[in-house]
């Protein structure tokens, strides 16, 4: 039985973020109430600074809202683009790094690491390759001026494969002394590094995307059919599919530029929002920015909060996600594809 | 509507030219149905006159302007194709899907409104499926999901309907339900529809007009009546065929009877 995407569903996905950041930033060594986080970050918008104690303001205002921030734009960034590229390449199992984006954007950053750059340039070094990763994807991929989903996916493969072996050759020749253990603890994502200056580049780049996507929300049914019945609708499909892989694009670049690889994600989320509400990506496209959201708040808050170090994200999106997901699978038998 | 195709040619690479010279014209409210063995490039054909493929010479036309002068939104408002029926991977229910036909007439950053659902639940109704309006479309049989696909090209309002074997796969009982439901769109609602089909008899019953391909490339076109004869069928398909004509109360029904290969000599 699928839920239906009234009112009230949707009043519901759009507070649920909210309401989960409100918790979430008040949990931590420094523990805050819902209200009294509430308060803070009330007195930030209104200026009347006076009513709250220092040590709360800045702790809520220095330390937790950047990264909740970020947690917001990458869990749902990565949600959606997933679910826009199973449509796209009417594929299940694919993935936003489908294209070879995170292996570029890792490379990148690697690369940025090793020579000793600020964070900043690491993070312009690592989106700019991703994007550099996924374009070389798409012209391997064309073959006399045409290009076939299933080159795509394969030069994707290969783009991803070769960017995999110049991390490694990074890590080789890196320092062992401190860039390796820096560049390793990277590639294993982490949102703690965040900073406001980041968020300002990254932030736009993935709420255009993200913006993008759900406006094509409904072609996306479309696009995922074959290529000469999409046609057949009077759809432009070239057109819009280098429109959703450039958004797509955009999004994990910036994610990965900003936290380092954050698996499962990108699988597990629209899964999740397709055994609630069904294959149609009018409806899927929404839900998974929200329930992305949500889950990469959760996540995070378990990475800073739960041990007195901080665990890397992408070590909890597995060890949490896949079990859960195993345990969907084996309940429904996959029945919800 | 006037849709025609004039002399036109095809050929994939490397290969002998598959379509020779082909010309016909299929009318409001005509069926048109194409024939010919498998590998003389039936699907072919029918992507090639919507320009799905692009013809190496010659040209389809809709009222005399060639179709690549016509903006895709526009061509794809006035033609419908229906595909042969596959399933999907993703699952949609019968009204997601059949309200996709209406894509041609949405904005791309637009979804689909009030209007759009309409349209499609007329489709629906009009072939009869809207029983079916909530199933999942991966848990329907081949019959159900022809229909869908057919509802679904409706829903678009177009003036011609291009169907890719749409009664192949299926058992005797939708095989007749598709093909009253063609002669009905052709004859109620003057759509102008083409079919092709591995079967000549169904091709004496719905159809006015017929093109037979040979796999030499040879096309022979002309109303049905005078083009499917026991010699072109003996030339495009290698096979003695007799063709007979049986009353049966106050009807009568034409059969075709295979009776043997013919040696190709």
């Amino acid at each position: 039985m699928k839920a239906p995407y009234n009112l009230p569903v949707r009043a519901l996905l759009a507070v649920l973020p909210i309401l989960t950041a409100l918790v979430c930033i008040g949990i931590g060594r420094y523990s805050m109430s819902v209200t009294e986080s509430f308060t803070v970050l009330w007195s930030g918008i209104t200026g009347k600074t006076y009513a709250v104690s220092p040590q709360a303001w800045s702790v809520v205002f220095n330390i937790r809202l950047p990264r909740i921030l970020l947690a917001i734009l990458c869990g749902s960034g990565l949600a959606v683009s997933g679910a826009a590229f199973q449509a796209l390449f009417t594929n299940p199992l694919a993935t936003p790094d489908t294209l070879g984006v995170a292996s570029g954007a890792s490379f990148g950053a690697a690369f940025g690491l090793l020579l000793g750059l600020p964070s900043i340039f690491v993070q312009i070094s690592s989106l700019a390759f991703g994007l550099a990763a996924v374009s070389l994807s798409y012209s391997v991929s064309r073959v006399r001026g045409k290009s076939s989903i299933i080159m795509v996916v394969l030069s994707g493969l290969v783009v991803s494969s070769m960017f995999n072996a110049f991390v490694s050759l990074v890590k080789y020749v890196a320092d062992p002394e401190n860039q390796l253990p820096a560049i390793t603890y990277w590639l294993m994502g982490s949102l703690a590094s965040v900073s406001y200056r980041g968020l300002a580049i990254g932030a736009p780049l993935i709420i255009a995307g993200v913006a993008l996507i759900f406006t094509l929300r409904w072609k996306l049914n479309i696009l995922s059919l074959n290529e000469d019945e999409a046609k057949s609708m009077g759809v432009n499909v070239k057109v819009m599919r280098a429109g959703v892989i450039t958004a797509a694009t955009l999004v994990t670049g910036s994610t990965v530029a900003m936290c380092g690889q954050v698996g499962w994600v990108g699988l597990l989320i629209p899964h999740i929002c397709r055994m609630i509400f069904g294959g149609n990506n009018r409806y899927l496209v929404p839900a998974s920015i929200s329930l992305g959201a949500v889950f990469m708040l959760v996540i995070d808050t378990v990475a800073r909060a739960a041990t007195s170090a901080e665990v890397p994200v992408s070590i909890l999106t597995a060890t949490i996600g896949a079990p859960f997901f195993v345990i969907l699978l084996r309940r429904t038998g996959g029945s919800w594809l | 509507m006037i849709f025609s195709v004039k002399k036109a040619s095809f050929s994939y690479k490397y290969d002998a030219s598959v379509l020779k010279d082909i010309s016909f014209s299929v009318e409001s409210g005509q069926v048109l149905a194409v024939l010919g063995p498998n590998g003389a490039g039936k699907t072919t054909l029918l992507k090639c006159m919507m320009g799905l493929l692009s013809w190496n010479s010659g040209t389809s036309f809709i009222d005399e302007t060639p179709i690549s002068r016509i903006h895709y939104r526009d061509l794809w408002k006035k033609i419908a194709y229906v595909p042969q029926a596959k399933n999907s991977v993703f699952s949609y229910s019968t009204e997601e899907m059949v309200v996709m036909g209406r894509s041609a007439h949405i904005g791309a950053f637009r979804q689909p409104g009030p209007e759009d659902y309409e349209c499609a639940g007329q489709a629906m109704e009009e072939v009869g499926i809207t029983h079916l309006k909530d199933k999942s479309c991966s848990e329907m049989s081949g019959g159900e999901l022809q229909m869908v696909l057919i509802a679904r090209a409706l829903a678009a309002r177009p003036s011609m309907l291009v169907l890719d074997e749409p009664e192949s796969n299926l058992d005797f009982k939708n095989q007749l339900i598709i093909l009253e439901t063609i002669e009905c769109l052709a004859r109620e609602r003057r759509i102008s529809c083409v079919f092709n089909t591995h079967y000549p008899a169904h091709a004496l019953k719905t159809a006015s007009h017929a093109l037979i391909l040979t796999r030499d490339g040879e096309s022979i076109f002309g109303p049905v009546q005078e083009v499917v004869n026991e010699e072109n069928m003996r030339r495009a398909f290698d096979v003695n065929v007799h063709i007979n004509e049986v009353e049966i109360g106050r009807k009568s029904y034409i059969s075709v009877l295979a009776l043997s290969v013919a040696d190709s000599a």
